[in-house]
C-alpha cells in the first residue's frame, strides 16, 4: 500500500480535474450499453498505473496478471500461489479504481489458465531490463548492465519468488532474473 | 525387515471421530481429501519456514523460504476450498490454525525434523517429486477448482523438485561427509515414502468420480524417478525399511505436535490479533 500511495495520489488528482466525467460513467454503469466502452478505457488506464509492489517500475497490466476488462469487472490472476505482493496488488488496484470513481467494479481472482511469463508484455520487458532485472528468456541470458550473454546462475532463487540471482562474467555485476514461469 | 507389514492403527480402532464423515458422503470425502493435500503444503511449508535466517549461505536461505512460501500458498488456496466445502463458516486460517493434531490429514513425511541441512533435501526431494506427479493428474480433476489449484502449483512445485534433486546428487556425489549426512537424511525419510502411494476408501472413492488421483498410477514413475536421481549422486537405493502409516487418519508422530504449537501459538493467544 504505501510503496503504491504515489500512483493512487496521482490517480487522485486525475479524479480530480475530471470528477464530472467520473460521475457521468459511474451514473452510466446503471444503464445497460451506455458508456461501456469509454468505461473499459478509463479502467485500463487507471491499471496502467497501478504499479507492481515489489518491482515498481512495471504495471499490473505490464505484467499480465490483468486477464480481462468489462465495465464492471475486473480479472487478475496470481503470479506465485504464495506471492505475499498478490493481496498487496488487489488492494492497490481497489484503492485506484475507487479513487477513479469505478466503485462498483468488482475484482476478481481467476486461477486458470495458470499465470506465465509469457503474458509480460513487449513494454513490460523493456522496463525490466532498463530497470536492471533480465527479463525471462528461454534463450541465452544478457546482462541488463553490459548485454554481454557470458552470464551464470548464482542462486535459483532471488529475492521474490518470481526471480534467480545471476552473475554477469564480463562486467562482473551480479543481477536478478526474471525467471520463465 | 521388508516383508513386516505396514505399522498402522487398525481401522476398527479409529472409528469415525467428530469431524469424520462417512465415505459415502461426497461433501465429507471431498472436505477430508483437501484436508489431506492442504496439510501437506501448510506442514512443510512451517517446516521450511524454521530455517530461515539460519541457513548455511544466503542462497540457501532464499531457496527454503521462497519454497515455504509458495507451499503456504498452495495450503491457503486449498484450505479456504476445504472450508467452502465443509460450509461451517471455516476458512483457511481458522483451518490451520484452529485445528488439534489429530484433526491434521498430512502425510508422516512432511512432519519429519529438518535436521540438517541433507536431512532437510532428502525429505524436499522425496516430497517434491511425488507432488510434482499428484499435481500433473490433479490438473485434470473433475474439479474444476482443485484442477486450477494444481495447473498454478504444478509449476511451482517442478522448481522444488528440480532445486532437491540437484542438492541430492550434490551432497551424494560431494565430499565423504555431505554423502554419509544425505545417506542418513534418507535412511530417516525412507519408511514415510510408501504412505504417499497408499490408497483407502476416500482416495478410491474421489477417483472413481474423477476428483482424486490415484498415487498407485504413478508409482512406478516415481520409483523410476527417485532411483535415476540416486544414481546419478552415486547413491543405493532406498533402504527397505517396515512403512509407517496413519497421517492421514490423524495418526501422527509426535513432531507434529511441537510443530503446531509454534505454528498456532499467536493466533490462539490473540484470537482477533491483526496487523
Amino acid at each position: 500500500m504505501v510503496k503504491g500511495g504515489a500512483a493512487i495520489e496521482q490517480v487522485r488528482a486525475r479524479d480530480q480535474q475530471s470528477r464530472s466525467s467520473g460521475a457521468l460513467s459511474a451514473a452510466a454503469g446503471g444503464v445497460e450499453g451506455l458508456g461501456t466502452n469509454r468505461d473499459c478505457e478509463g479502467i485500463r488506464q487507471v491499471l496502467a498505473s497501478v504499479p507492481d509492489p515489489e518491482i515498481p517500475v512495471i504495471s499490473v497490466l505490464d505484467l499480465g496478471i490483468v486477464r480481462s476488462v468489462a465495465a464492471d469487472r475486473v480479472v487478475i490472476t496470481p503470479t506465485y500461489t504464495g506471492c505475499p505482493a498478490t493481496q498487496v496488488i488487489e488492494r492497490d488496484i481497489r484503492a485506484a479504481l475507487d479513487a477513479a470513481g469505478y466503485r462498483s467494479v468488482r475484482i476478481e481472482t481467476a486461477l486458470s489458465p495458470a499465470w506465465t511469463t509469457d503474458w509480460i508484455t513487449p513494454e513490460g520487458r523493456e522496463k525490466l531490463r532498463a530497470y536492471g532485472i533480465a527479463p525471462p528468456t528461454r534463450g541465452a541470458v544478457a546482462c541488463p548492465q553490459c548485454g554481454s550473454a557470458h552470464t551464470e546462475e548464482i542462486s535459483r532463487f532471488g529475492s521474490t519468488p518470481c526471480k534467480a540471482l545471476w552473475r554477469c562474467r564480463d562486467c562482473a555485476e551480479p543481477f536478478d532474473l526474471f525467471k520463465c514461469h | 525387515m521388508a516383508s513386516l507389514p505396514p505399522i498402522d492403527i487398525p481401522p476398527a480402532t479409529t472409528g469415525n471421530g467428530a469431524f469424520d464423515a462417512p465415505a459415502d458422503d461426497p461433501n465429507g470425502a471431498l472436505f477430508d481429501y483437501l484436508l489431506r493435500l492442504g496439510d501437506d503444503s501448510l506442514v512443510l511449508g512451517q517446516r521450511l519456514s524454521e530455517w530461515t535466517g539460519h541457513a548455511a549461505s544466503v542462497e540457501v536461505d532464499l531457496s527454503l523460504a521462497n519454497i515455504a512460501l509458495d507451499l503456504i500458498g498452495q495450503a491457503t488456496l486449498l484450505l479456504d476450498y476445504a472450508g467452502e466445502v465443509e460450509g461451517r463458516g471455516r476458512d483457511g486460517d481458522k483451518l490451520a490454525f484452529h485445528r488439534d493434531v489429530l484433526d491434521f490429514r498430512n502425510c508422516l513425511l512432511v512432519e519429519q525434523p529438518n535436521g540438517d541441512f541433507a536431512q532437510t533435501m532428502a525429505r524436499q526431494f522425496l516430497f517434491s517429486t511425488w507432488q510434482r506427479r499428484l499435481l500433473r493428474h490433479l490438473a485434470g480433476s473433475a474439479d474444476a477448482r482443485i484442477a486450477a489449484i494444481a495447473e498454478k502449483a504444478v509449476k511451482e512445485v517442478t522448481y522444488h523438485a528440480e532445486l532437491a534433486a540437484e542438492w541430492v546428487i550434490r551432497l551424494g556425489d560431494g565430499t565423504e561427509e555431505s554423502r554419509r549426512r544425505m545417506m542418513d537424511g534418507l535412511e530417516w525419510m525412507a519408511r514415510f515414502v510408501p504412505e504417499l502411494f497408499e490408497a483407502d476408501g476416500l482416495t478410491a472413492f474421489l477417483a472413481e468420480r474423477g476428483v482424486a488421483a490415484d498415487p498407485d498410477s504413478f508409482r512406478a514413475d516415481y520409483e523410476e524417478e527417485v532411483g535415476a536421481v540416486l544414481a546419478a549422486a552415486g547413491l543405493p537405493l532406498l533402504p527397505q525399511q517396515r512403512p509407517i502409516l496413519g497421517g492421514r487418519r490423524g495418526h501422527h508422530s509426535e513432531h507434529l505436535g511441537h510443530l503446531l504449537c509454534t505454528m498456532q501459538f499467536l493466533p490462539r493467544t490473540y484470537p482477533e490479533a491483526v496487523w
